[in-house]
């Protein structure tokens, strides 16, 4: 039997290509006669718009045309809703306002684009941004996530009565009845910043129109390929397959990159249609903090009803979620808060609601964690508040809390961000927790190295979250599987790859089934003319959804292979093996026929085939769960502070990570040693900051504090623990946000701890350290 | 429309000479006029470093640079290592620890690591992660690159 590729840290195929310069990223395509964009946008956060004066730019050698909102004409109209609203929850409230693309009337963030410049460079381009005039009535500008929805707040949406986007309750058990059973209830205001995607690589497309072969190519950086594909189609009148959209390589996503309903998903396709040349945008960094999208930023009121000796008998959550200007992505990022929040604890019950708000800020949506980070960010700091109530361990009020091997599956009564009612399908949480607590020396840590510190004069702390990661969500995925002549798989999905390694851990279930190097497997995402159906690249579903499409799919070409094998070899298939490329005889080595034969023979040119017969030795399958797989784990960390400058040392970070069965063990530390990076920035560096006036005043990489080398810990120590999902022959679950998830909370606690002050709770989810130093003075009383 | 200016500049080996206007930037000279594509550009003011290259020798932000400045000077870029076919130990180092994972970022950390390892062909952890940390990546956390970088540094030695 040939040695198995699933479970197995293999090198990564696409590396080779990417190393050496040979991949093609989005900036990278250039074809003949290509036009360059360039976006103007509002400085003004909130304004009507009088007049927009072009003429100026228009008249600049090297300018083709300048569009604004009215030069689109009958074809102005928003973006699509990207998500539909929440109606599968009783009661919901959901006033879509997708993006207006373009501003017509009103500017409602700073950043928004009010005209398009279409010039033969991207130089000239910009120069006519200058020449653009914008002559507007300023109005007030609400950024505050309570006031934009009190009765005399400016309306950002003129026909709706409030600044209200949504409201969600979703209540499980009774809050009051637990209130009533309590021994004590716990308050907290905890507030969540606001954080960029901030990939390397920023947005892009290309679009080439041609009418002779009525097809559209386009190119661009989107994580979703296919509905992207759908509403150009859509809003064009075109067919499905006259939409080609193809991924380039792309630089990186975490998030931002879903979105299909922005001025260059919906305005740049139609103006290269109407120049008849191809056109090219590519967003600078500028514009990607301003006017892409970025997450977080709620605010929360949050409590937690406890038994003396620390049983957890209810929360209640109400919490305010700023969706910015408009709301194209739906409830994801809230729905995923509420159900993060309780997922790791026994909590009877449960009450939250979501009050989603417009501001005037740029639009939010997912960014790796996307709500997850916030549900358990609120949740962790109750259970810390409420340790300190009644005097116990942080660690023991978690332990006595957690959800047991036993309680799974579990349905939750809480809709997530599919909207199906969540189930945690499976988990070992208590093992989770007590793998981390070992292996950082809780314990040793608490008697022995903190006092030893302290009389030293150094404050060190310890901080342990749990976190549950739900992946793996539906809908759907599909893939085609096909053996060549070559002998060498292909492997077409729609999915979209920013790097997760995909081209390798797609390949290595392939190659396991068909016995084939993994080198001989070729992948191909994201390109709508090879493989027409999917979703996109979020909620960590890739190699759960279509690793289990590209198992099934490969089963169904193994299956087809050996049929025909072994006709041509004239031996029942039970007598044959499939290894090296081959298929063989097991008990006679040289009686075998090789894949490539099999795959040339199996589309016949002439004679009669069988009834039923599908040609090729290819296969196409779709996956989708019932609900999501759940991976879930523990975050411990060891840090130093100095209270008088408030600078920070992480001395040790470790996390217990439960993804099910891992398929390239070195890819997912990979992806949790990104997530914690990004959570480490989220609670310690990174912050989008908004002035009164609504200007963004973090919009670079000097303000904005992108996490460096040495801002990380020296190690990221990963403690791999495998419950393999019930819900997929592999057993696999998603983990790419898991590392982001925890930080904050876990960060937060060990400042706490570290400075042993008695009134000091930090209720943000990122400070710095003047923040820090703020907080030690207030409760030192100083 | 500006006057050009006449530049010849020398990149991984081949004299380029060359009319450009003067605002052109190095990393557009590059990727644009040269069809070097490998030098990335991540954010267009001199931070994230993924535009990193070598400038006679030294690394250097091509983001920032006006091409008019850089005439006479020899330039490497990321297609100066190895092929495809054959990798500079560098870029296998890379590979081989998972030391990048979109590889948007990953030219500019080769650049860096090349110059870097000239100066300290046996460096610590510690030098390594310092070396490195004028380069932005979002997908690795850097523990992987810092590795690679020393693993980079014995596979020089032994060849």
């Amino acid at each position: 039997m040939a040695e198995k590729y699933v479970g197995k840290s293999i090198k990564r195929n696409e590396d080779r290509r990417l190393l050496t310069g040979n991949s093609t990223f989005i900036d990278d395509i250039n074809l003949p006669g290509m036009l360059h964009v360039a976006i103007k946008r509002s400085d003004f956060a909130h304004a009507k718009i009088n007049k927009i004066d072009v003429e100026k730019a228009k008249a600049l050698p090297g300018v083709v045309a300048v569009y604004t909102a009215d030069d689109l004409g009958d074809y102005w109209r928003p973006g699509p809703l990207q998500v539909p609203p929440p109606s599968v929850i009783k009661g919901a409230i959901f006033n879509a306002r997708p993006l207006e693309c373009i501003a017509k009337n009103k500017i409602r963030f700073s950043g928004e684009p009010v005209a398009v410049v279409v010039a033969e460079d991207r130089y000239i381009a910009e120069d006519a941004l200058d020449l653009i005039d914008l002559d507007v009535e300023i109005l007030p500008y609400v950024g505050d996530l309570e006031k934009t929805v009190a009765p005399d707040a400016p309306l950002i949406h003129e026909d709706l009565e409030s600044n209200l986007a949504a409201d969600v309750v979703q209540e499980v058990g009774s809050w009051e009845k637990a209130v009533a059973e309590a021994d004590v209830v716990v308050k907290k205001r905890l507030l969540v910043n606001r954080v960029a995607g901030a990939a390397l690589e920023n947005r892009g497309i290309v679009v080439n129109w041609d009418a002779n072969l009525n097809l559209l190519t386009v190119w661009a950086t989107t994580q979703g390929p296919i509905p992207m594909r759908n509403s150009i189609a859509k809003y064009l009148g075109l067919l499905e397959n006259q939409v080609r959209l193809i991924n380039p390589a792309i630089g990186g996503g975490f998030g931002p990159k879903i979105m299909s309903s922005q001025i260059d998903d919906v305005v740049i396709p139609w103006i290269a249609m109407k120049l008849k040349r191809p056109i090219k945008w590519v967003e600078d960094r500028r514009e990607n903090f301003l006017g892409t999208t970025s997450e977080r930023d709620q605010l929360h009121y949050a409590e937690i009803a406890l038994k003396k000796d620390g049983t957890i008998l209810g929360v209640k959550d109400v919490f305010y979620h700023n969706t910015g200007a408009y709301n194209p992505y739906g409830m994801t990022v809230p729905l995923n808060t509420q159900a993060h929040t309780v997922s790791n604890y026994r909590v009877p019950n449960f009450l939250t609601e979501i009050k989603m708000v417009f501001t005037n800020q740029m639009v939010v949506t997912p960014v790796r964690g996307a709500g997850r980070p916030q549900g358990v960010f609120v949740m962790e700091r109750l259970l810390d508040a409420a340790a300190e109530e009644l005097g116990m361990d942080k660690a023991e009020i978690r332990r006595i809390n957690l959800l047991q091997p036993e309680d799974f599956p579990l349905r939750s009564g809480i809709i997530g961000q599919d909207f199906v009612e969540g189930v945690l399908d499976s988990g070992n949480y208590p093992y989770a927790l007590e793998q981390t607590l070992e292996k950082i020396e809780y314990e040793k840590f608490k008697k022995e190295i903190q006092p030893k510190a302290r009389a030293e004069g150094k404050y060190k702390g310890i901080g342990i979250a749990m976190f549950t990661e739900g992946t793996a969500v539906g809908p759907y995925e599909g893939c085609k599987v096909m053996v060549g002549v070559t002998g060498k798989v292909s492997v077409v999905t729609a999915y979209s790859n920013q790097g997760q390694g995909h081209y390798t851990t797609f390949a290595q279930i392939a190659a396991d089934n068909l016995g084939v190097k993994v080198t001989d497997v070729d992948v191909v995402t994201g390109d709508s003319g090879q493989w027409s159906w999917g979703v996109g690249a979020f909620a960590s579903r890739g190699i759960t959804l279509v690793g289990t499409a590209i198992h099934n799919a490969s089963l169904k070409v193994r299956e087809k292979a050996l049929n025909l094998a072994s006709k041509l070899l004239e031996t029942p298939v039970d007598e044959l093996e499939m290894e090296d490329s081959v298929v063989r005889v097991a008990d006679i080595p040289e009686k075998f026929i090789s894949l490539g034969d099999l795959a040339m023979r199996s589309n016949p040119t002439r004679g009669t085939v069988e009834p039923g017969m599908e040609p090729g030795l290819e296969a196409a399958s779709y996956y989708g769960p019932p609900h999501g797989a759940t991976g879930f784990g523990s975050l411990g960390m060891i840090v130093e502070v100095d209270p008088e400058t408030g600078k920070i040392n992480i001395e040790r970070i470790v996390i217990t990570d439960d993804c099910g069965q891992p398929v390239n063990p070195m890819v997912v530390d990979g992806q949790i040693h990104g997530g914690l990076q990004m959570g480490i920035g989220e609670a310690f560096y990174e912050n989008l900051v908004y002035d009164d006036y609504g200007q963004l005043v973090t919009a670079s990489f000097m303000d904005y504090l992108f996490p460096q080398a040495t801002d990380m810990p020296d190690k990221f120590e990963i403690i791999h623990s495998q419950t393999k999902s019930p819900l997929n022959p592999l057993g696999i679950k998603g983990v790419g946000e898991a590392g982001a998830i925890a930080p904050p909370a876990c960060m937060m606690q060990a400042f706490e701890d570290a400075l042993g002050l008695k009134d000091m709770f930090i209720t943000e989810s990122s400070i710095n350290p003047s923040k820090l130093y703020h907080y030690v003075q207030k409760a030192k009383g100083a | 429309m500006t006057q050009k200016v006449k530049v010849a500049i020398t990149v991984n080996g081949t004299l380029y000479e060359r009319e450009v206007e003067p605002r052109l930037l190095l990393s557009d000279f590059i990727r644009h006029d040269l069809g070097l594509k490998g030098t990335h550009v991540g954010c267009e003011h001199g931070l994230c470093g993924a535009c990193t290259v070598l400038i006679d020798g030294q690394t250097a932000r091509s983001c920032t640079l006006f091409t008019v400045m850089v005439d006479g000077s020899d330039i490497k870029t990321v297609e100066s290592l190895g092929t495809m076919e054959e990798m500079h130990p560098i870029q296998e180092a890379f590979s081989e620890v998972h030391a990048l994972q979109c590889g948007f970022c990953t030219p500019g950390f080769l650049m860096t690591t090349v110059e870097f390892l000239e100066g300290n062909p046996n460096p610590t952890a510690k030098e390594a992660r310092e070396a490195i940390d004028g380069n932005f990546c979002r997908c690795t956390g850097y523990e992987n690159i810092v590795e690679a970088v020393q693993l980079a540094a014995k596979k020089m030695a032994a060849h």
